[in-house]
């Protein structure tokens, strides 16, 4: 058993929930160190030290890690690797910016998107969009790796705090700069967090329809939303609501799928679900051969019911 | 300013792809073969670029079997002005790419490497970023958006939860994601003039690097099938299902 750093994600305010899986992750090959970097995160040091598993904390906290740019980060990592067996990131855009390059300073070839850890060298990563699993055997000294969250139950919290030890080290970064952020005002739960999704495909027809259908049904059951690459290329939705293979990967309790097909590339980003519903009219739709509850029918005129039923159980 | 694009030779992403019985990889015989989608990406961004006289020099690099060259041609007709080939048989792990990306870099003296952020058969999304720690240059991952001046390149990226822009000073490394570009279709006759665009076939040893893969593939696997369910007849009864049955509402 190793030590194991484990990279904290944050927004400056809380801890990304997938991190609490990555803690997950490394708990199963060693001793877990979390590591958080930022610019006053003293708040963010103290929650990762009461996260279940965490058996202490290393901060860094400096302007330089402001905007959680890649540069910085990963020249961060490569400090604290000599101690370390193993670094993990979770499996996100942030995870998958620092981890590789970190690795290619160390000279090692990371895992992407662990979703088992069959021994201290061995891991299971999907490839070809999840329709294949391939089992890795890594022979590097060190091991980085990002680990797809869905695939690890989150940390729990932790009675006791882990102590905290201050990094404090001068990192330059000349190279990249944050210029700005454009987030759209969330009404509703994120995606990756939400213990139910509802989501919208090409059956939809238009955005219209699509906020007017799915919104407030999302809304009764305090729902995320989500939707297929193709009702985003469609512009019914904005891409950060994408689910599948090429936006992102959920596993909530209850997944509806409503008037979505069931691309390939889709069902990549959500087959771990719990429960899935799938609503559509063409009874072949490949969404059904997954689906624990299908009903085949017009959208339009379900969705209205579902909602006025859905106003009786409440 | 020359920019460099990888471009990899993977299954056509519209092919269903097949695990071999013997659990040793994919089966890839007489399957259909193409451009990386996201490579494409990289590919028509950077002629994009030589189009708006901000690109002097689009150079296509593929890595692998004499067979590349056709995703090295497809990437001529879409206006790339040269090709090189790195040959071998071999496998190569993102880590020997960025090895040899990076030597290759030296060598054609470019300042900027455009490329897919990930590769649709192995979904490693690491290549980029390895090659921009090893060479020391800023990484502008997930691209949607490029513009390029002198000094600077400012990508917007496709961040969880919405659109971050960052500021790289050049030299740097893009990787694109979807929704940068539609890539175009090249016409009969750039097809016929990408022909007569030269491609240099180099080896690995030539420029310099050896590399042993630290990734053994023990076995590859379909993953478990979910069942299909049942079919509910009324709105009612998946409610009470979704309620009594599932517990999940």
């Amino acid at each position: 058993m190793g030590q194991v750093l484990v990279f904290i994600e944050h927004d400056g305010t809380e801890i990304k929930n997938q991190t609490r899986n990555a803690i997950t992750a490394g708990n199963k090959l060693g001793d877990v160190v979390a590591v958080v970097a930022g610019y006053n995160v003293g708040h963010i040091a103290k929650a990762a030290s009461v996260i279940s598993g965490v058996r202490k904390v290393v901060v860094a906290d400096n302007e330089v890690f402001s905007f959680a740019l890649a540069e910085p980060l990963a020249d961060l990592l490569v400090l604290l690797a000599p101690i370390y067996s193993y670094i993990i990131a979770a499996s996100t855009v942030i995870g998958k910016s620092i981890i590789p390059r970190a690795a290619g300073l160390l000279d090692v070839q990371p895992i992407s998107d662990v979703i088992g850890i069959i021994d201290a060298n061995t891991f299971v990563r999907p490839i070809y969009a999840g329709n294949a699993n391939a089992t890795v055997r890594s022979s590097d000294a060190r091991k980085l790796m990002t680990v797809r969250a869905t695939s690890f139950d989150p940390a729990p919290p932790n009675d006791s705090a882990a102590p905290i030890e201050v990094f404090d080290i001068a990192i330059a970064n000349t190279k990249s700069k944050f210029v700005s952020a454009e987030v759209p005002k969330k009404e509703r739960p994120e995606l990756t967090a939400a213990r139910v999704i509802i989501s919208g495909g090409r059956g939809l027809q238009n955005g219209e329809n699509f906020r007017k259908l799915i919104y407030p049904i999302a809304d009764k059951l305090c729902a995320a939303v989500g939707a297929s690459r193709a009702a985003v290329d469609a512009g019914f939705a904005p891409n950060d609501y994408q689910v599948g293979q090429t936006g992102k990967i959920v596993a909530p309790d209850l997944y509806v799928a409503i008037g979505i097909s069931g691309a390939i590339q889709h069902l990549a980003g959500m087959k771990d679900s719990k429960i899935i519903v799938a609503i559509n009219k063409d009874e072949d739709a490949p969404i059904f051969e997954i689906a624990d509850y299908g009903m085949v029918g017009d959208l339009f005129s379900i969705l209205p019911e579902l909602d006025r039923e859905l106003d009786h159980l409440a | 300013m020359k920019i460099l694009v990888p471009v990899k030779r993977v299954v056509d992403y519209n092919v269903k792809v097949h695990v071999k019985s013997d659990g040793s990889g994919i089966d890839t015989a007489g399957v259909k073969m193409s451009m990386n989608p996201f490579d494409e990406i990289a590919v028509e961004e950077a002629v994009r670029l030589k189009e708006q006289g901000v690109a002097t020099e689009v150079i296509v690099v593929s890595l692998g079997i004499t067979a590349c060259q056709d995703v090295i041609r497809a990437a001529l007709a879409m206006g790339a002005d040269r090709g090189i080939l790195i040959a071998t048989t071999e496998t190569l792990e993102p880590l020997a790419v960025a090895k040899l990306l990076k030597a290759l870099v030296a060598r054609e003296i470019v300042r900027l490497v455009m490329m897919g952020k990930q590769a649709i058969d192995d979904d490693m999304n690491a290549t980029g970023q390895m090659l921009a720690g090893i060479l020391g240059w800023p990484q502008g991952t997930f691209a949607s958006k490029v513009a390029i001046t002198a000094d600077t390149a400012t990508v917007t990226r496709e961040v969880d939860g919405g659109l971050e822009t960052v500021a790289l000073a050049l030299p740097a490394v893009i990787t694109t994601d979807l929704r940068l570009n539609e890539p175009r279709y090249a016409s009969l006759p750039n097809v016929m003039r990408a022909r007569k665009k030269p491609i240099e076939v180099i080896s690995p040893h030539e420029l310099g690097v050896e590399h042993s893969p630290r990734l053994t593939v023990i076995n590859v696997t379909e993953p478990a099938r979910r069942a299909a369910g049942i079919k509910v007849k009324s709105v009612q009864e998946l409610v009470e299902r979704l309620r009594n049955e599932a517990k999940v509402i």
